[in-house]
């Protein structure tokens, strides 16, 4: 968001009459809901998000600390917006879009000061343009005009903003401009730059809304493999804390085949956003082999810092990632967390002094949610194109009850639970997603991609495991009470078959140079020799071998080598051909 | 500065006045009372014509005719390198007896959030010579770890031990060279503690010497709890300007946060604010973020802050709210128990809840060791697996088990009265806990290692030990 550029020309028009944390109310505003205003002496930016008579209730993205009744408010008359444009990628903003690398700058410290502000992106710039239409075409609201390379691996579409009339093109040119800067000029006397503003709370159109059939493909063995989730679709991670939600969402944001990842880091640490910016720079894109920071948006609104621009960081995000959409991209928006959204909500709220819904969260908490995750999806732009914005939202219920409203609000709308479990964390069982609690709607839908692309029996082979792990689950209860012993020779060798699916199939090293990306083919095959062991396995014990002698042989404890395996399809190959091996030479 | 006679309702900690001129939120006030006492608050809320203040040493002795003055500032901390090896009581005056306080700066207490962009990831091993700590959940410089205790529970005794035996491995190799930047210091903020736990850290402050290089900050049980919510960000504050102007490695110790949270509660109470979990307010965790997240490196400074809270769990239940938003801020949690407690293993810490979430950068080639992920995650696994067995020995006896899994019972024995066990003034090196990780280890099969490189077992496994566990 961009100070008003002109300040002086606001008005001077109110009155601060009381300061309450990050509320404040003023007499004689004259503003509409969710404009955007400056308070008090130093300017600090807020929001109208009250108006009550000639009372205007304000709340303030920064620290209100010193600031007294008595002291002016301007507004801007916009509401709260972002500026879109080149430059968005490789970035790191704060909840209102303020670039924080040139906040450093401008502050000259590296503690957040108050009432700086910076545009969202670089006026100063200049950009390569290039012409996709001509002069004479005529163009409507969305319309792609021409390029500009953004980054290494992301070119920029620069668009008829939505909200125009569109028309014939007067005048249009190739060069070297700024985002202020007119590229093409319309009859309509409408004048095109590479820069677009659009309020953060309100969707930006698209013609329809399509039903996912493209997996957004992550890397990740137990997501592909079991829980998979669709590009334009939604996903929420809920589980307590250090079960792994942070390093589940790094993992996708890292690995997932988007094509531009816009990652919200809202309320959380400030050391884990230091860790995404010291290595994205670093990492190399799979796919392109580009760093990856040049697909990434970040944005931090770290646990100290005020809670205000906490409630925005999140809209912030989600405008960012469907401008990109309207490109014709496929996006993927990590948000973390969105717990810590909700409770900013409840904090607002009750110094609002609003009737509380449940545990004191607003009673609008399950439109809001709502409302957010709607704005994923496989869109048919108004311009022709495809693409899509996934949502993947974190939730952190208080002491791990995911009976809370945030994380039942938030089920209620999406189609992919991934359930992170306290017990697994402990005994370092990572990713620790639940595999009995977790589900994805998508699994259908998706089967055909998986089927065309990956392997023929994919669906077939995936149920295979769900089942054994569904087999141990219920064996485990009579284990609890009698012992693996007492069972009968053929259910302790499924017990055995599902613990390396558990250890070497779903468990998978995010530290690890390999382990850290596995191939939805190197998954499959995976999964496709622990069922060559099972099957020579099961054969050899209905021939009379005991079940002792199968389990230990020589080749079997290879199979928890696999993920770490760079040649995994030689590695494989060997390993399937030694296990049938050394199985049959039992009998 | 304009003085006021006008106070209107008195309630709880909060003082209401009426003010003719605007007065600024935070701002800090003097209530003189008749008998002269002056006593000290910050303006909660200020609207045209009325601010409601709270008062940090209570109520007491206030009436309707006291007289209330406006600083016209919020609440600074008098800083200087001088406050090394001095004792201040929770509102930071000095009560040791020394000189008074010449101080270079004064700092707004509260603090402002350091921009994510100009930390500095933190990855430096600390060594704090305890094994379950250093070989399990690694703390390193500029991480926030609190110790989640119970009441009743040594909690003081460890964070006292980390205090004392606190270095960093490769620096001292390096020798004096870089002795000037990296000094190392110790702020202790108290809060709510009892007298007795205050003189037990002052005499091993003053036993082993480190009072010289630490800042005390006491806010003792019967001081007044509003004053609770001060201390810790005195001392933070401190804290940053030995860390950020003056290249100090700091170390926070602040307990009890239980006592500042129930502070927290009672003015929110007071203030008739809508209340949120078990009556705790609904900001507690922006309020405790704004704690925690005060510590960390930052790009082109010297010094850093580490953090190390200590708060009681009521009930020994880590889904209380205040365990809870405590471990969604911080960078981990060491959990004591109370089981290994009762069995004398001390320090009496559970590896198995606890978690450094910093320890994979912090760790590993050149860092520790190059084999220390994989032991630890390794040890992690095995104790899980020996910890689950236990219940199921306790139904059908440990004759019923397969060798195997009496091998995991025995790890897990000896896990907790060799590797956790050590007392609190044995100081184990990194090397020393590693090795001993791996004699453990080699009590189990190779085969059953499966979260360590086949390279470093080879070189690493006790073919002896495995041998010996056999002939038993």
């Amino acid at each position: 968001m961009s100070q008003a550029e002109d300040i002086e020309s606001v008005d001077e028009d109110g009155v601060i009459e009381s300061v309450s944390g990050p509320v404040v109310s003023a007499t004689d505003l004259d503003a509409r809901m969710n404009d955007v205003v400056y308070v008090g002496d130093e300017g600090l930016m807020g929001e109208v998000i009250e108006i009550e008579g000639n009372l205007t209730t304000i709340q303030v993205y920064e620290e209100t600390s010193g600031v007294s009744p008595g002291e002016p408010v301007e507004n801007t008359g916009e509401p709260l917006s972002v500026d879109l444009g080149p430059g968005m990628l490789d970035s790191i903003y704060d909840g209102v879009q303020r670039p924080l690398d040139e906040l450093e700058e401008k502050m000259g410290s590296a503690f957040l000061d108050r009432g700086v502000d910076a545009p969202g992106i670089d006026p100063e710039k200049q950009w390569e343009f290039t012409p996709s239409v001509a002069e004479g075409e005529i163009v409507e609201p969305g319309d792609v005009i021409g390029k500009v390379p953004e980054t290494a691996s992301i070119t920029h579409r620069v668009m008829v903003p939505p909200d125009y009339e569109g028309g014939k093109i007067t005048s249009i040119e190739a060069g070297e401009f700024t985002v202020e800067e007119v590229v093409a000029e319309l009859e309509s006397g409408e004048e095109i730059t590479m820069h677009q503003e659009w309020p953060v709370r309100e969707a930006r159109p698209a013609a329809e809304k399509e039903t996912p059939t493209i997996p957004l493909v992550s890397g990740q063995r137990i997501l592909d493999g079991l829980f998979p989730i669709a590009k334009g679709g939604t996903a929420a991670i809920p589980g307590p804390f250090g079960s792994g939600k942070t390093v589940t969402q790094h993992q996708l944001a890292k690995w997932a085949d988007a094509d531009i990842v816009v990652y919200v880091g809202c309320g959380e640490r400030g050391n884990e956003m230091t860790e995404v910016i010291e290595d994205f720079p670093e990492l190399e894109d799979p796919k392109t082999g580009k760093p990856l920071m040049s697909r990434t948006c970040l944005i931090a609104n770290t646990s100290n810092m005020p809670v205000a621009a906490r409630e925005s960081c999140i809209y912030t995000g989600i405008t960012i990632a469907e401008y990109y959409r309207d490109m014709g991209y496929d996006v993927a928006l990590m948000a973390d967390s969105t717990s810590r959204w909700a409770e900013a909500m409840r904090e607002i709220s009750s110094r609002l002094e609003e009737m509380p819904g449940e545990e004191g969260y607003p009673a609008y908490l399950a439109a809001a949610l709502s409302e957010f995750y709607e704005r994923a999806g496989l869109f048919q732009n108004i311009n022709g194109t495809q693409g899509s914005v996934s949502v993947i939202g974190a939730v952190s219920p208080p002491g791990g009850d995911f009976s809370e409203p945030v994380t039942q609000n938030t089920l209620r709308i999406v189609k992919t639970f991934w359930a992170l479990d306290a017990d697994l964390a402990e005994r370092r069982h990572f990713p620790s997603i639940n595999w009995n609690e977790s589900y994805s709607l998508y699994r259908q839908q998706l089967d055909p991609w998986f089927r065309e692309n990956v392997a023929e029996d994919w669906p077939e082979r995936r149920q295979w495991a769900v089942d054994v792990l569904d087999e141990e689950d219920e064996l485990q209860e009579i284990v609890q009470l009698v012992g693996k012993d007492a069972l009968p020779e053929d259910q302790q060798l499924t017990l055995e078959i599902a613990r390396y699916l558990r250890e070497a199939w779903l468990q998978q090293n995010a530290f690890h140079d390999v382990d850290t990306y596995c191939d939805p083919k190197k998954t499959y095959r995976m999964l496709g020799a622990i069922k060559t062991f099972n099957d020579e396995a099961f054969e050899a014990l209905e021939a009379g071998v005991p079940v002792e002698e199968v389990q230990d042989v020589d080749a079997a404890p290879r199979l928890n080598r696999m993920g770490v395996a760079e040649e995994w399809n030689e590695f494989i190959d060997e390993l399937e051909s030694d296990l049938e091996e050394q199985i049959r030479a039992l009998y | 500065m304009k003085e006021y006679q006008t106070i209107t309702e008195i309630s709880g900690p909060l003082v209401f006045a009426e003010v003719d001129e605007p007065v600024g939120y935070n701002e800090i006030v003097e209530i003189e009372t008749p008998d002269g006492d002056t006593l000290r608050g910050q303006v909660l809320e200020s609207s045209e014509g009325l601010v409601s203040i709270q008062v940090f040493e209570g109520t007491g002795g206030i009436d309707r005719n006291a007289s209330v003055r406006f600083l016209g500032e919020t609440m600074k901390m008098p800083v200087t390198e001088d406050l090394l090896g001095r004792v201040l009581d929770g509102s930071g005056n000095p009560i040791d007896g020394g000189p008074e306080i010449v101080p270079d700066e004064r700092i707004d207490i509260v603090g402002e959030a350091i921009n994510p962009y100009s930390r500095e990831y933190p990855e430096e091993f600390i060594q704090t010579g305890v094994s379950a700590i250093d070989g399990m959940n690694t703390l390193v410089r500029g991480q926030k770890l609190p110790i989640f205790s119970g009441s009743g529970l040594p909690h003081n005794e460890l964070a006292l031990q980390i205090a004392r035996q606190a270095t960093v491995p490769e620096e001292e190799e390096e020798g004096d060279d870089d002795e000037e930047g990296s000094e190392f210091a110790v702020i202790f903020g108290a809060m709510g503690i009892t007298q007795e736990e205050a003189n037990e850290f002052m005499q091993d402050f003053e036993r082993t010497g480190a009072l010289e290089r630490s800042v005390v900050f006491m806010n003792l049980a019967d001081d007044p709890a509003v004053e609770r919510t001060v201390t810790p960000r005195l001392a933070l504050t401190t804290a940053e300007y030995l860390a950020f102007e003056k290249g100090y490695h700091v170390l926070v110790i602040l307990t009890d946060i239980t006592n500042y949270c129930e502070a927290l509660r009672e003015i929110g109470a007071a203030r008739e604010e809508v209340p949120g979990r078990r009556g705790y307010p609904g900001y507690m965790y922006t309020d405790l973020a704004q704690l925690y997240e005060r510590a960390g490196r930052i790009e082109g400074r010297e010094g850093s802050v580490t953090q190390i809270p200590i708060l009681t769990m009521p009930g020994d239940d880590d889904t209380h709210p205040i365990p809870d938003l405590t471990g969604y801020i911080t960078e981990g949690q060491i959990v004591m128990d109370r089981d290994l407690n009762s069995q004398g293993i001390e320090p009496p810490i559970n590896v198995l809840p606890s978690l450094s979430r910093l320890m994979d950068d912090g760790i590993g080639e050149g860092l520790t060791r190059g084999d220390h992920g994989d032991v630890s995650d390794q040890m992690y696994a095995a104790y899980a697996e020996g910890e689950d067995l236990r219940d199921l020995v306790n139904i059908v006896g440990r004759e019923a088990l397969s060798e195997r899994d009496n091998k995991f019972l025995d790890f897990a024995d000896r896990f907790e009265s060799e590797f956790v066990q050590q007392g609190y003034e044995t100081d184990r090196s990194i090397e020393e806990t590693l090795e001993l990780g791996w004699d453990l280890l080699s009590m189990l099969p190779k085969e059953a290692l499966n979260r360590i490189d086949e390279d470093l077992i080879e070189v690493h496994y006790r073919e002896e030990e495995a041998e010996a566990v056999q002939a038993d």
